[in-house]
């Protein structure tokens, strides 16, 4: 696959483009999208889940009213996207699509069945291990992230090429979310911990001196 | 800084699943003020091959040069109802197209201007983290001297550039993520 730039990135100090971003109003957020299990007529099948955490920046700082997305295979390692030819079947109760906003302390709370591993055809027998994909917006255009958050003890994720692109093992072992016995709610779903850090902000001064910038 | 960043990882080919229902041709619904343009284009690979599965965010200020952003502190009008915001996906053939207003000049760190521009995310299976990009208008004086546009080598400098068509308000502006005419990618210092 060419798609990675050969030449090197330009270096560009951030300016008032970078570190403003958009705001995605609270009114366009359906407050049933934080739960991938209520979106169909029915229960979708497989082992339910709570993932929640904490979204900050690099000083602590909460990250609040902040969108954030993901999207998911179901429990059977299949999404619901018209490309995805894995032959395991599709769950009409669920889509696999959420978004929520992060509260005032950047608190943020899904809830959704775990999703299944499932084959690529990237090299012989590639499994890759059962993930969620997230996408956050920050503060600013320069906050922008997107990645994707791991299961605690998955075998698959020592063979995944997509989790160690992520050179860094410290860095890796963050995409990996935590039980969370706190967030475990009792007869119903097993409890997943995934705080995110942002950076960026600290080229976000949050006070500028009004009509210098 | 004492808390270590979380890492990029690749949108992957799903994205449209979770990313879908923010993407819309028209970035400025309405009757936003400012002068109506199209831009449209292409996403291709290094060897000039269609990326279907390519999705761009934009981010821009309004008309006046102000941005819809607590940061934005400077003393001109906010338009209601214009976020500044858009997303579109490549097609099958790798091709997109969206509608805005041009956005007006904003403040760069050196004290001048900035020339009217987008700033732009591309995200696709393939590359580990986002690539940053700028759209800017072909025929602007203010382009000689734009901040970011003058820390490109001339030669590379047009692809930051989107280029007129037989339409006035018509832009095409293509990505090219590798070879000849590569697109120019920003570290924005992240």
């Amino acid at each position: 696959m060419l798609r990675a730039p050969k030449q090197p990135l330009i270096y560009l100090p951030v300016t008032l483009s970078e570190i403003t971003g958009p705001s995605i109003a609270r009114e366009r957020i359906d407050p049933k999208a934080c739960d991938l299990t209520r979106q169909h007529g029915g229960e979708p099948l497989g082992e339910r889940i709570v993932v929640s955490g904490r979204v900050i920046d690099e000083d602590g700082r909460p990250i609040a009213h902040s969108l954030l997305e993901i999207w998911q295979a179901n429990s059977a390692g299949r999404y619901a996207h018209r490309w995805d030819q894995h032959d395991a079947p599709l769950d009409p109760n669920f889509a696999g699509v959420g978004h929520t906003m992060t509260d005032e302390e950047g608190r943020y709370r899904f809830v959704s069945i775990r999703p299944g591993a499932y084959p690529w055809k990237n090299d012989y027998n590639s499994w890759r291990p059962a993930h969620i994909h997230f996408s956050l917006f920050g503060p600013a255009f320069a906050t922008r992230l997107v990645t994707q958050m791991y299961f605690p003890g998955d075998p698959l994720l020592a063979f995944d090429p997509i989790f160690n692109c992520t050179a860094d093992e410290s860095a890796r072992q963050r995409l990996i979310s935590v039980f969370d016995w706190e967030t475990t709610t009792p007869g119903h779903s097993l409890g997943f911990r995934f705080d995110l850090v942002l950076s960026g902000r600290e080229a976000t001064p949050m006070e500028a001196p009004q009509g210098q910038r | 800084m004492s808390r270590h960043a979380t890492t990029s990882q690749t949108v992957g080919p799903f994205f449209t699943l979770g990313l879908e229902w923010l993407c819309g041709e028209d970035f400025a619904r309405g009757d936003v003020p400012g002068e109506r343009v199209v831009i449209s284009g292409k996403v291709l690979d290094g060897e000039g091959l269609a990326v279907p599965d390519a999705l761009l965010e934009i981010w821009q200020a309004n008309e006046h040069g102000r941005y819809a952003h607590p940061e934005g502190t400077q003393d001109k009008p906010l338009d209601a109802g214009f976020l500044g915001f858009g997303r579109v996906a490549t097609e099958d053939n790798g091709h997109f197209r969206f509608g805005t207003i041009k956005p007006g000049r904003v403040p760069a760190p050196d004290g001048k201007l900035q020339a009217p521009h987008l700033v732009v995310s591309v995200f696709c299976r393939g590359l580990l983290r986002r690539l940053v990009t700028r759209i800017y208008f072909p025929g602007e004086a203010s382009n000689a001297e734009d901040f970011a546009l003058s820390r490109v080598e001339e030669s590379r400098r047009q692809t930051l550039i989107a280029k007129p068509t037989s339409q006035p308000d018509a832009f095409e502006w293509n990505v090219i993520l590798q070879g000849a005419g590569e697109t120019v990618f920003f570290d924005i210092g992240l």
